[in-house]
């Protein structure tokens, strides 16, 4: 997030767009609800009737993967209406004509025809997310894994550079992020293109500052990301795995396939906490702590670092990771030396500079500090982009629309899209030992009234759900809240794995998935 | 400004309320239905106090301090009238403290501990149990609510549900879920909000029942180990068994001022479920796996990755760092990969 959590309930407007926020991120959902109610005007859009449209001033029902459509739509009616923030794209932003250009032929009814939103709906949208002083912009999932997931992206900060919603409060384009430390993991430099805090791997005064700083030569390459390496598994290009504390078996698109890569691995290590669906195929399994049985931190979706104490005890021989590194690391030659998390942390915030400015000690005496947090004395930065954007100007972007790369056709004729329930969280292998939880939500497929009527099945009954890639039966989830036409699967369970349906089409750049669109057929089983 | 509280001075700011101004200099008024999340309420007249120049008692929970206020909390008249109010309370439930979770931070246990009353001085013999255990984490003991409201504001206004309310009238006052349904058949989340703020026994968790007394664990500082939020929680462990028995949300923290969702709440079974995996597993021929030392499944994984990086290159390995460990187990995984494999080759499932 651009903005911080404490300011969600600071906009006058807010929009939410490919988030099914109080199913995925109830806490700030929370929020938000609360706002509405107390006079924030809201705009949810989405293909699911999802809870937050209930406190919504306009809700619409979008196609899935017709964001940057919807988008353009809502830019091309506000700088028609002269409703844009004209000083600050005067003096903030470059590539305004461009942008303006491009939105010119998304009238209101182009958009219909490929959205869905009848023209005077998305009039209305425009109209109250123009007018309005300071508008907030949530997403989530439903932007980013398409194979526009980057369009779409910056379709969102086109908007809310033109409305001069940026670098101020209430305003902001706020992702909201899937995983306790996904946004850490990112700034630690767990991505194959970049050291801590975005440093470049192929930049080589960064390189030559890390081999100084380990003491060792380092490799000038660009690495895989993970959607790749698998197809290169698949390929038998790849010889050896290490999987940390993730379960690619469930959580990876096209799961036959991925499965088939794994099996073609020389060697596969995972380190974990239970014999997930991925800890079966491995060679080597590593036993690993649980989130209240160390000490470390978190970096949450507004950028703020938080330390977790240590609560409990490891059950047998379980250990922190970073122990587990650190013994492998010796075996293979190293003398690494940590004794605790807390000297890690210092190592790090030494070459990471968002982080250089926060310890331990400030962490316990507070509620964690936001990054960029440069130097010992800095309060931290909730914040972002006031006054001018990091890079200088901000950039706006001619987005054309693309359609998803595999729509319903004659033969597959239903969209499928898959998605979070709040009771379960990602494969599942933590909340599935939840008794209470399982007995709470279990697998299902969300089907349309008109669609259950079409195959001749009520609720709870069972439903073949089949594309190009595979097949899964679970029960059916009859009901108004999706459209016909559109059926949703949560992908939380082994026993009906969402992800045996979905594509494994990659967004050219940022190589995510299209979860979110693709084409099935719906039977009864 | 300063007002005068029980014959000393105390700073007090502008706008505080009499009840605020005496909570933060330590001050014991008993009081029920306010909560500095929910706001004044005004319901339950425990917090009565005599304030010079003012008719009557005054609820110490609404009146706001003015420079100069004389208050006194103890006097005869004051004590009576808390004394009433807490005595009628217990009279109009079943305020068991024996098997009730909540004993030890039960707030009218408090009163009724300050103003001296053992028993209640009216016993209605011939009260019913109603409590509904529908929900799958929550207990609701109608006998042992008060009315103080407190769940219904934070349900309509701070988590914003709206599945709680009061129903019916008068003395049949309670508290109702949806139009009147049962908890577990209502549209209820089980975020647990009502559970956190309850001041007596009438919502509590089911998973604690039983369990180590509120006194007997340790609170421990976290984070939710869940969605990307990063709601900061007090997890309440019992020592002596090595067992989380609760977590509660960090009513200062400014993510989520104290609240949770049903996941980060109540889903911690998995920490201390018996399939965690205890030791390393090395895989055998036949596709089982056998029990081994850290020594002789670390040295594998060495002598593998140290082969496959001599045969095909470091290039050839890849790492998959998780977005559920810590920034420091990142930091040292990426670490690995890079200067001890020799490849960029990291990734984690940010896309997936």
């Amino acid at each position: 997030m651009t903005n911080d959590i404490a300011g969600v309930t600071k906009s006058d407007v807010a929009l939410i767009i490919g988030s099914d926020t109080s199913e995925a991120h109830p806490v700030i959902a929370a929020r938000l609800k609360r706002a509405a109610k107390e006079g924030m005007k809201l705009i949810v859009i989405d293909p699911k009737r999802i809870k937050m449209a209930d406190y919504a001033t306009i809700y619409a029902c979008q196609r899935p993967g017709t964001d940057v459509a919807v988008l353009n739509g809502m830019m091309h009616l506000i700088i028609k209406n002269g409703w844009e923030d004209k000083e600050f794209i005067a003096e903030r932003v470059e590539g305004y004509e461009a942008l303006k250009a491009e939105v010119e032929k998304f009238t209101p009814e182009y958009v219909e025809q490929i959205s869905g939103i009848p023209a005077k709906t998305l009039e209305e949208i425009a109209e109250l997310y123009g007018k309005a002083p300071t508008g907030a912009l949530y997403y989530a999932m439903g932007i980013t894994q398409h194979t526009t997931g980057v369009d779409n992206v910056k379709s969102t900060a086109n908007l809310q550079m033109l409305c001069g919603n940026m670098g101020k409060v209430g305003g902001g384009v706020n992702p909201l992020r899937g995983q306790s430390n996904v946004q850490g993991a990112c700034d630690m430099g767990a991505l194959p293109v970049v050291y801590t805090a975005y440093q470049q791997v192929t930049n080589a005064e960064v390189k030559d500052k890390y081999e100084k700083f380990w003491g060792c030569s380092l490799n000038a390459n660009n690495g895989l990301p993970m959607t790749v390496a698998i197809d290169k598994a698949y390929d038998g290009e790849m010889k050896a795995f290490y999987v940390m504390g993730e379960n690619p078996m469930m959580s990876d698109p096209d799961l036959h396939h991925a499965e088939a890569a794994f099996k073609k691995l020389e060697f596969l290590v995972v380190e974990d906490i239970f014999m997930t669906e991925t800890a079966k195929l491995a060679h080597v399994i590593l036993p690993s702590s649980t989130w209240p049985e160390k000490i470390g931190t978190f970096t949450n979706t507004e950028r703020k670092v938080q330390l977790l104490e240590k609560a409990v005890e490891p059950p047998g021989e379980a250990k922190d990771d970073w122990a587990i590194h650190q013994l492998l690391a010796n075996k293979m030659g190293q003398k690494w030396a940590y004794t605790s998390s807390r000297e890690i942390f210092e190592e790090m915030a030494k070459c990471t500079p968002s982080y250089a400015g926060i310890n331990y000690d400030r962490l316990r005496n507070g509620y964690g500090l936001h990054w960029p947090c440069p130097t010992a004395e800095h309060p931290g930065t909730p914040v972002l982009h006031i006054g001018r954007f990091t890079k200088g100007k901000g950039t706006m972007f001619a987005i054309p629309f693309k359609a998803p790369a595999e729509v319903p056709d004659a033969e597959y004729p239903i969209y499928l899209t898959t998605g979070r329930i709040l009771q379960h969280f990602h494969t599942a292998t933590m909340t599935g030992k939840s008794e209470g939880l399982n007995r709470l939500a279990g697998p299902s497929v969300m089907v349309s009234v008109e669609d259950a009527e079409a195959m001749g099945i009520g609720n709870s009954a069972k439903v073949r759900v089949t594309t190009r890639r595979g097949s899964i039966v679970t029960n059916a989830f009859v009901t108004k809240k999706i459209p016909k036409g559109t059926a949703y699967v949560p992908f939380h369970f082994a026993e009906a794995p969402a992800n045996v349906l979905t594509n494994n089409a990659l967004d050219p750049v940022a190589k995510i998935p299209e979860y979110k669109v693709c084409a099935c057929k719906l039977e009864k089983a | 400004m300063l007002i005068t509280i029980n014959g000393k001075q105390y700073e007090a700011e502008a706008g505080q309320t009499i009840l605020q101004v005496a909570k933060k200099h330590g001050l014991y008024i008993p009081s029920l239905c306010y909560h500095e999340k929910v706001g004044v309420a005004g319901k339950c007249r425990v917090c009565v106090v005599e304030v010079e120049g003012m008719r009557g008692l005054q609820t110490s929970c609404s009146v706001v301090v003015r420079e100069g206020m004389t208050v006194s909390t103890r006097t005869e008249k004051a004590l009576q009238a808390q004394k009433l109010v807490v005595d009628l309370l217990l009279s109009s439930g079943t305020h068991d403290c024996l098997a009730c979770a909540q004993n030890g931070k039960c707030e009218l246990q408090d009163a009724a501990y300050y103003l001296g009353i053992e028993r209640p001085t009216l016993v209605f013999s011939d009260m019913a149990p109603n409590c509904d255990e529908t929900s799958e984490f929550v207990k609701v003991d109608h006998n042992k609510c008060i009315s103080c409201g407190r769940c219904v504001a934070a349900c309509q206004r701070t988590v914003t549900n709206d599945v709680i309310e009061f129903g019916y009238r008068g003395a049949n006052t309670e508290i109702v879920f949806d139009d009147g349904k049962k908890m577990g058949d209502s549209t209820c989340v089980q975020c647990g909000e009502c559970v956190q703020i309850c001041p007596v026994g009438a919502l509590t968790e089911k998973k604690v029942q039983g369990q180590a007394r509120y006194w007997e664990t340790e609170k421990v500082k976290s984070v939710c180990p869940y969605c990307g939020v990063g709601c900061t929680m007090e997890i309440h462990v019992d020592r002596k068994q090595n067992k989380i028995v609760r977590v509660n949300g960090d009513e200062k923290s400014p993510v989520n001022e104290g609240m949770l969702c049903v996941k980060g709440r109540f889903g911690y079974d998995f920490v201390g479920h018996p399939d965690r995996l205890t030791s390393p597993l090395i895989r055998n021929d036949d596709g089982t796996f056998r029990k081994a030392s850290w020594d002789e499944a670390l040295d594998l994984v060495a002598t593998k990755l140290n082969d496959i990086k001599a045969k095909h290159g470091p290039d050839k390995i890849m790492g998959l760092a998780s977005a559920k460990v810590t920034n420091e187990e990142n930091y040292t995984f990426q670490k690995f990969m890079r200067t001890v494999v020799g490849t960029n080759n990291v990734d984690h499932c940010a896309r997936l």
